[in-house]
């Protein structure tokens, strides 16, 4: 007798293969096959139109409005605004310095999310210490032989930049202090950040701006003017700082007792065991959380348009209300909304990729 | 022990040696009355500021305002309101209005959130994907910038109302939508008196059908016998009645329409794009809801012999819910807030309509911003009060 093994048989065409994943995720059962054919069917039926509206028909090159033929997207309208959304009203022979401000935060931002890079530590300290006078010095200029150029002025996607980007580096520190005194064992401390961290959060920020612009002014002696970017960038700090110390407590909350009492039991006093101890590993955790304010910040600013700041999205309706580009208010939003778009989905897929990187198993939750 | 220690101990224990800035209890005293003085002065000094400013000015502080006459119309309003109404008056205006837009966008929000949120965990790939694809793409545009959309792209490219676009007897056009009205006539009380009693008995009949079902173990289809109460006996009543109901229909005269009752396109485009935000981070709330119920239990019920439907309306959605509504009410929260950006359209809700005109006319900036805060403020703290209640009587109780 001669045994001989059989070759396996292939698995049934029914479960492998396209056919096989069609039947598994698409027509599983008469309801799922049901759904799958009519959205299917809404899908192409909306989706083909918007890409032949976007792409197929559109209009990309010419310099006035007559070089769209009317059937598509008119993309010549951006393309002629272009300099004017990202750069605003600055003057055309400075606008390096704005690109240069925004090539050096890119290259800050790129070197921190690079786990391969050394030097964290110090290059963090560069970006949320340094950089912003540096970018300060650049922007409005007055220094170096540098042409001051005049906050009302700035405008378009650096001004909604600007203002993120202040708002959640000078909302920092004061939500570490308020977290630190939202943990306080001084009554008085505690129950003054809690207030204050409350209120704050507790109110949209349409209502801080109008504060920070009908009555900042009111509070401070005659003669002292504040010029109307830095009100709003006083109401978003003041705003922010209460969010943020929100995030800087979860933070502080996820570090494990014993690290506070390692440090009590090696005679570390308050601040050196904050400073050396806790905030160290707890900013860590808190880099996703910041983010996500972050996010919510930089959609925020467009607010601004309400107190008479041209932000990306003001600029682009008072393009939108050019009598030479009326009626083209559609392809505006749509690249505006690309833009916002763009920077919010990548930051958020970040700050999702470093929640699972620094899910690290430790911590009292 | 050496002589020396022993020194030091009696000296110790006779008069203490720590200084007072070296006590952390006398420290934190010291360091809280600075920073009460420290605020106090910060205080006094924008208080003594503003004085000045407000007198120079010519501002006179107080809320006396309140009963001025506002001298301006208002597009909207839920209760009476003409030019010759006060700015107190304004203000009630206002606040309805922000409610009126709350209200239907919460309920909005919440439906297309949770269809939204189960469909992403959807077997079938394309109501996945489909589902995913609308969360990404407008949780991450701003807003404001979708109200604009909505409100300057689309509805006030409509076309004009002598050109409506007509359907189920509603005009819709940059005006609007008109719609037909229910009018209530005589009789219709019984319809209502109906719908009480149909609820009432449906709670009585789940609560037998649960007795029942304790002693007996039967189960007793409640959920369609109270389905047909509360659908049927209103309109059996409805129909006893006569039919006490007409419709108000809307009419082309001149350049608009007449009658009926209009939504107006800053109310639709500001109500669309709440839902169409909002909906996407409750879309994300119930999924992750959802995903916390451990599978464990799914198996468990299956184990039980629970059907599908079962093991959904008793095991996952009263598990799932405990995650949900503490970051669903933030949500309903969040939305109200969001709401104040309707004075960018101009949809008359209380920042428009009081922190915007009425400061503009009156200049109290202080009375009317503290005002709008809070208001908001108020909506916060309750809502947050809710929040501890719930989740006070949710936690799960630990033997």
């Amino acid at each position: 007798m001669k045994y001989e093994t059989q070759k396996a048989l292939p698995p049934p065409a029914s479960t492998i293969g396209v056919l096989g994943w069609m039947r598994k995720h698409l027509f599983k059962g008469p309801g799922s096959s049901i759904a799958t054919l009519v959205l299917g069917y809404l899908a192409v039926i909306w989706l083909w139109p918007l890409i032949d509206w976007a792409f197929i028909s559109a209009d990309w090159l010419g310099t006035t409005r007559q070089d769209c033929s009317g059937d598509g997207a008119c993309w010549v309208f951006i393309n002629q605004r272009l300099d004017q959304f990202l750069y605003g009203f600055y003057p055309e022979a400075e606008t390096w310095r704005l690109d240069l401000s925004f090539v050096i935060l890119m290259a800050c931002i790129g070197w921190l999310v690079i786990p391969r890079l050394p030097a964290k530590g110090p290059m963090a300290v560069f970006t949320l210490v340094i950089f912003p006078f540096i970018a300060f010095v650049l922007l409005s200029g007055g220094f170096f032989g540098l042409e001051p150029v005049d906050t009302h002025k700035w405008g378009g996607l650096s001004l909604t930049l600007v203002l993120a980007v202040v708002g959640i580096v000078a909302a920092l520190p004061f939500g570490v202090l308020l977290a630190l005194g939202r943990r306080s064992h001084m009554p008085i401390v505690r129950s003054l950040s809690v207030i204050y961290i409350e209120i704050w959060r507790g109110v949209p920020l349409i209502t801080v701006l109008f504060m920070a612009s009908v009555m900042l002014p009111l509070f401070f002696p005659e003669g002292m003017d504040f010029d109307k970017l830095l009100r709003a960038l006083i109401g978003i700090t003041m705003f922010q700082s209460a969010y943020m110390a929100e995030v800087v407590r979860g933070g502080l909350q996820a570090i494990p007792r014993g690290q506070y009492e390692a440090a009590d039991a090696l005679g570390l006093g308050y601040w050196q065991k904050m400073v050396m101890i806790i905030l160290p590993q707890a900013l860590k955790l808190m880099i996703p959380g910041i983010v996500n304010t972050f996010i919510a910040l930089f959609k925020d600013t467009s607010l601004v348009l309400i107190i008479g700041l041209f932000d990306l999205l003001a600029i682009m309706q008072a393009a939108a209300n050019d009598p030479n580009w009326i009626g083209f208010a559609t392809e505006g939003y749509v690249f505006v909304a690309l833009v916002f778009w763009v920077f919010c989905f990548s930051m958020s897929r970040y700050s999702q990729h470093l929640e699972k990187r620094l899910h690290t198993g430790h911590g009292a939750r | 022990m050496p002589p020396d220690l022993q020194k030091d101990k009696g000296a110790a224990s006779s008069a203490p040696e720590v200084k007072f800035w070296n006590d952390p209890g006398k420290r934190a005293l010291l360091f809280q009355g600075l920073l009460v003085a420290a605020i106090l002065l910060f205080a006094w000094f924008i208080i003594s500021n503003t004085l000045n400013n407000l007198e120079q000015r010519g501002i006179t502080t107080g809320f006396s305002f309140l009963s001025e006459t506002a001298g301006f119309g208002i597009p909207m309003s839920l209760i009476e309101y003409s030019e010759a109404s006060s700015y107190g008056r304004t203000f009630v205006v206002g606040l309805l209005n922000t409610i009126l837009v709350s209200v239907l966008g919460i309920i909005a929000a919440t439906i297309l959130g949770f269809i939204m949120g189960i469909a992403r965990l959807s077997d079938n790939w394309l109501v996945a994907k489909l589902s995913s694809l609308y969360i990404e793409i407008f949780r991450n545009i701003p807003l404001l910038l979708q109200i604009f959309f909505w409100y300057f792209a689309v509805l006030r490219t409509l076309p004009s109302p002598r050109q409506s676009i007509e359907f189920l007897g509603s005009y819709l056009n940059i005006r609007g939508l008109s719609m037909p009205a229910p009018v209530l006539e005589d009789g219709f009380g019984l319809v209502g008196i109906a719908l009480v009693i149909a609820v009432v008995a449906s709670v009585l009949l789940s609560r037998w059908g649960h007795k029942r079902q304790d002693e007996t173990g039967q189960i007793l289809p409640t959920g369609w016998i109270s389905f047909g109460l509360i659908i049927g006996l209103p309109l059996l009543a409805f129909f006893a009645a006569g039919m006490p109901l007409s419709l108000d229909h809307p009419e082309l005269r001149g350049f608009n329409f007449r009658g009926g009752m209009t939504l107006l396109p800053e109310l639709v485009a500001l109500w669309l794009a709440l839902t169409i935000y909002t909906g996407t981070f409750i879309a994300e709330t119930v999924r992750a809801g959802i995903l916390a119920v451990p599978h464990g239990q799914l198996e468990a019920a299956s184990a039980l012999g629970l059907p599908k439907t079962r093991t959904l309306r008793l095991i996952i959605i009263p598990q799932a819910m405990r995650v949900i509504i503490p970051p669903l009410t933030s949500q309903y929260l969040n939305l109200t807030k969001n709401s104040s950006l309707a004075t960018a359209i101009g949809y008359p809700d209380l920042v428009a309509v009081f922190a915007g005109t009425t400061l503009n006319q009156t200049g109290q900036a202080i009375e009317v911003i503290t005002m709008t805060m809070a208001v908001y403020l108020t909506l916060s703290i309750l809502t947050s009060i809710f929040m501890n209640w719930y989740n006070k009587r949710m936690s799960l109780v630990e033997r």
